[in-house]
């Protein structure tokens, strides 16, 4: 067996060790060197990875998989582990204790999340997943002095310990009556025509259900809200972004890779559980004053849209779903970095602080006023582009009622994304005085804002990347 | 040189080069803005006399790859229909730019948004790819709610109150609400055309069996009727022209309306033509009630803008009875209509703006005696509304009289229904005139000014082109009815 096949997984691995070690020894002033030194460090496992392009391996007898669609998603994570330390900096200067951990923790929720992409078989998913949210549970409470975010951390582990139990007990199901639990075997028990009895159709919802809380997918979604709320600002963005896409991530391969088959069996379930999640989401998104309230309902309703293309799952439709996924993630996370940004300089996060935003800063109201059209779908922007692919892919597969549904759910969230643009255009500041946004935000921000109309205007590269990537799922 | 291209990206990059200006400087930020304008001004007049429509069809024809795999490509294309689009939105984005000169309030924003706009509206007249056109079609929705919302003016009459955010917020969501149906549209026609491609000349005309087309066409006249004004789905358009500032009225009520029109051609009509041909006698239904409703609306308002706005709803009525005639007569009046009116009630929105900007007030009841002040002002108010009343030598007349013979030789009860909406049209037109212009000048009114000699070019230029398509339409005419003649090609019953 080929170790060097492993080469991205032990390099994190070494560097969040790396991290918590050099952090004994640092004083607290420079703390933020760590940051600094993972981000470096991760563009650099970014080039390592590289040279796994084109390989294609099943280790351990197909529990972990070397192939273009892990590539793909690790190099994604990677990047999204690089922006959301550089953007957690001066927060956590501000703001929290224990900065090493932080950074390493971070850094362990990569390498999770890499694992869940390359995951062939139900235990090593479930373990990678776990490991994933063990970083989130405690990093969601890092906030050690805000009773927000103590309750955040506990709601997210008494509801992530149940959801979890939920899946397992669907996956023993889906092991008991298929007979292993390697991803291609159960696809080929399920195609085999054999009678599995209602067994698996009970699997296959608690499987659904279980991952339906990891995306906060309505009705498993109450948790996000309160966790969005109370965690940490970078770490509500990494939720939004990053833990969501993972879990996607690996839904998208469970789904097409080994659940396939028994496709008439579920695909009811997840145009409906898609229905639900964005209607819901969407609507309550409307009376929200919090900011980051307002973005989790947001992105439930951006779930149930990607829940529309695991409901078509076609190769265009995968295709589609990691498409929106990418736009996605760099819209939610430049509408996050300019409100991490604006807490950093004002300490407010309610929608009427807002006020007046595009004359104190036009930088940040600029951000999010393109980022909120780019949620809702407007074009020139990652979301339009991304949107009409998905849906044009599902519309393909039957699924038009759906996908006109969506459509009026775009609507809908155009009227709560206007009413945070009014407050930032309309309505004079209730403080005077331009903000000045830091250096390395600015930066950020300007890249953020570049990739969403790069994406919108011209995404034929990242389409072919990711066409590269989702062939691997439907050989 | 690939002319069209060039048309879409002069107002875009104009946009780019004004974000680079600091925003202090607001003349070098007004000189960015009139060039590009001007630029377009001459490309799109280019395009419109090198136009050849002996030959007809498409021309200019560009094709980039863009997405294969979805079937999308980057193609476009002008025909006889959209050459004369593209010349009134040259037209009137270079007196637009004059007529916004004053603009004070964050200027670089405002500028960019115009000039972004501009982009959006262009693009929808030439892309020949049902992706693009709803791209662009919806980028033109876009910048509106900024626009209006932030450079706007409220209405306010005591008991009838419009603020500006509530005129931004109900055309942004009624004109995205009528996206979706397009949308959808797209989108159907795109599955159970089962091609694999967006390329409306690939589509062509009978893509869709004609059941499917008869389904599949109220997405289209409906989703684009909400923006071309389409009774009942109007509402928007009367509280959004209010709202919006002047420049910003001029492009909405002259060329993003037409949008909405030129999309039920294009679209519906180009890709359904069986389709259309079932659903008309509704359209013609629904073009008479707007043509007098909009009049008669009109006839009671307060807010010299708000005639305006309902007179641009009665007009556009007239372009949907052409459209519903679906015989070549009516459908060139359409077009022209189209054209005469987006010159037209540019014309009238800048006026307004003028007297509005000067007496900061639009209540008809408390002009009086205008004319002796602002003698301009008046004299192209009387053109625009002689216009507006289809009197002959201008270029409403021509498009008008060939709507009504079009209605005539297919719905003649709805001729008739529409020749009574133009009488109404004459009395709030006249009426105007009278309680605005003329009469015994009111005290109050002795400092008013006549316009600036940078407005008073502006609307110079537009009151020039109402006159000259009145008196020699041959060259508008001749290129619409090159591009009329195909799209009733497909239609059995047409003719």
């Amino acid at each position: 067996m080929n170790l060097w096949l492993f080469l991205p997984e032990f390099l994190v691995a070494g560097l969040a060790f790396l991290i918590l070690g050099t952090d004994l020894v640092l004083p607290p002033a420079r703390k933020s060197l760590l940051a600094y030194g993972g981000a470096l460090g991760l563009g650099g496992i970014m080039a390592a990875t590289l040279t796994l392009q084109g390989e294609e391996a099943r280790l351990y007898g197909g529990l972990f998989l070397v192939d273009g669609y892990a590539l793909f998603f690790k190099e994604f994570f990677l990047l999204l582990g690089i922006l959301i330390l550089l953007a957690s900096v001066e927060f956590v200067e501000k703001n929290l204790s224990h900065a090493g951990e932080y950074y390493g923790l971070i850094l362990f929720s990569v390498l999770a999340m890499m694992l869940m992409t390359a995951s062939g078989e139900l235990l090593t998913a479930y373990i990678s997943l776990e490991l994933l949210s063990f970083c989130l549970y405690i990093l969601a409470s890092y906030g050690l002095h805000d009773p927000r975010s103590n309750e955040a951390g506990v709601k997210f582990i008494l509801l992530g310990a149940f959801s979890s139990a939920i899946l397992l007990y669907g996956l023993s199901l889906v092991y008991g009556l298929a007979g292993t639990t390697e991803f291609v075997a159960i696809a080929g028990v399920l195609g085999s025509g054999e009678d599995l009895g209602p067994g698996l159709l009970v699997g296959l919802v608690l499987v659904i259900a279980g991952f339906g809380f990891k995306v906060a997918a309505v009705p498993f979604h109450m948790w996000a809200p309160d966790v969005y709320e109370g965690a940490p600002l970078p770490i509500t963005a990494y939720l939004s972004v990053a833990s969501k896409a993972a879990a996607f991530a690996l839904l998208l391969r469970l789904f097409a890779v080994a659940f396939m088959p028994a496709m008439d069996e579920w695909r009811g379930i997840m145009a409906g559980l898609a229905a639900v999640t964005m209607t819901v989401g969407n609507l309550v998104a409307i009376p929200q004053r919090n900011i980051k309230r307002l973005l989790a309902y947001s992105s439930i309703g951006q779930a149930g849209y990607l829940l529309v293309g695991l409901a078509a799952l076609s190769p265009m439709a995968s295709s589609g779903m990691v498409f929106h996924l990418a736009g996605f993630a760099v819209t939610n996370l430049a509408a996050f970095v300019a409100i991490i940004a604006y807490y950093n300089l004002s300490g407010k996060e309610d929608i009427p602080d807002y006020a007046g935003l595009a004359e104190r800063s036009p930088l940040l109201a600029t951000t999010l006023a393109v980022a909120f059209f780019s949620l809702a779908g407007l074009p020139f922007f990652a979301g339009f582009t991304t949107k009409f692919y998905l849906f044009a892919a599902a519309a393909r597969e039957g699924l038009l009622w759906l996908v006109a549904l969506a459509m009026v759910n775009s609507l809908i969230s155009l009227y709560y994304y206007l009413l945070v643009i009014k407050q930032m255009y309309m309505v004079p500041p209730s403080e005077p005085g331009r903000l000045r946004v830091p250096g390395l935000l600015k930066g950020i921000l300007v890249l953020l804002l570049f990739g969403i109309v790069i994406i919108g205007i011209y995404p034929a590269p990242l389409l072919e990347a990711i066409d590269g990537a989702t062939r691997f799922l439907f050989p | 040189m690939p002319v069209l291209t060039a048309i879409l990206l002069l107002p875009f990059l104009g946009a780019l080069v004004i974000l680079l200006v600091p925003s202090a400087r607001v003349l070098a930020i007004k000189v960015v803005a009139a060039v590009a304008a001007s630029g377009t001004l001459g490309l799109s007049l280019y395009v419109f006399l090198s136009y050849d429509h002996v030959r007809g069809g498409y021309q200019f024809i560009e094709t980039y790859r863009w997405l294969p795999g979805a079937g999308i490509s980057f193609h476009l294309g002008v025909d006889g229909i959209s050459v004369p689009m593209v010349l009134l939105t040259g037209v009137i984005i270079f007196a637009g730019v004059f007529i916004a000169w004053n603009t004070a309030l964050r200027a670089k924003d405002f500028f960019v948004l115009l000039l972004l706009l501009v982009t959006g509206v262009m693009g929808v007249f030439i892309s020949l790819d049902l992706f693009f056109l709803f791209f662009f079609y919806e980028l033109a929705v876009l910048p509106m709610y900024l626009l209006i919302g932030v450079w706007g003016s409220s209405s306010d009459f005591g008991t009838f109150i419009r603020t500006k955010e509530y005129g931004a917020m109900k055309l942004t969501i009624y004109l995205v609400a009528g996206s979706v149906l397009v949308w959808v549209g797209i989108l159907a026609v795109y599955v159970a055309a089962g091609l694999g491609t967006f390329d409306m000349v690939a589509l062509g005309r009978d893509a869709l069996t004609p059941d499917l087309q008869r389904l599949v066409f109220p997405l289209f006249l409906v989703g684009f009727g909400v923006l071309a004004g389409l009774w009942p789905f109007h509402t928007w358009s009367p509280d959004g022209h209010v709202a919006a500032p002047t420049a910003v009225s001029m492009l909405h009520a002259g060329v993003l309306m037409k949008l909405g029109a030129f999309g039920i051609i294009r679209v519906g009509i180009g890709l359904l033509p069986q389709g259309a041909e079932a659903w008309m006698p509704l359209l013609m239904v629904l073009g008479t009630i707007n043509v007098v409703y909009g009049a008669i609306s009109a006839l009671s308002q307060r807010d010299l803008k708000y005639v305006v706005g309902y007179s641009s709803v009665s007009h556009m009525g007239y372009v949907l009875m052409g459209f519903a005639t679906l015989n070549p007569v009516g459908m060139s009046g359409a077009v022209l209509q189209m054209f005469s009116h987006g010159i037209m009630t540019a014309l009238f929105f800048a006026l307004v703006g003028f007297i509005y900007d000067r007496a900061h007030t639009r209540d008809i009841t408390m002009f009086g005696g205008l004319a002796k002040r602002m003698g301009t002002t008046a004299a192209f108010f009387t053109v625009a509304g002689l216009t507006s009343m289809g009197l002959p030598g201008l270029s409403g007349f021509v498009a008008e009289f060939l709507v009504f013979v079009g209605t005539f030789q297919t719905y003649p009860l709805f001729g008739a229904l529409g020749i009574a909406g133009a009488a109404i049209t004459a009395i709030y037109i006249l009426r105007l005139l009278a309680r605005v212009f003329f009469g015994p000048l009111d005290p109050r009114w002795e400092g008013l000014s006549d316009p600036t000699r940078i407005e008073t070019f502006a609307s110079a230029v537009l009151v020039l082109v109402l006159i000259f398509v009145g008196l020699y339409p041959a060259p508008l005419m001749a290129a619409i009815n090159s591009g009329i003649g195909p799209l009733l090609a497909g239609i059995p019953g047409a003719g």
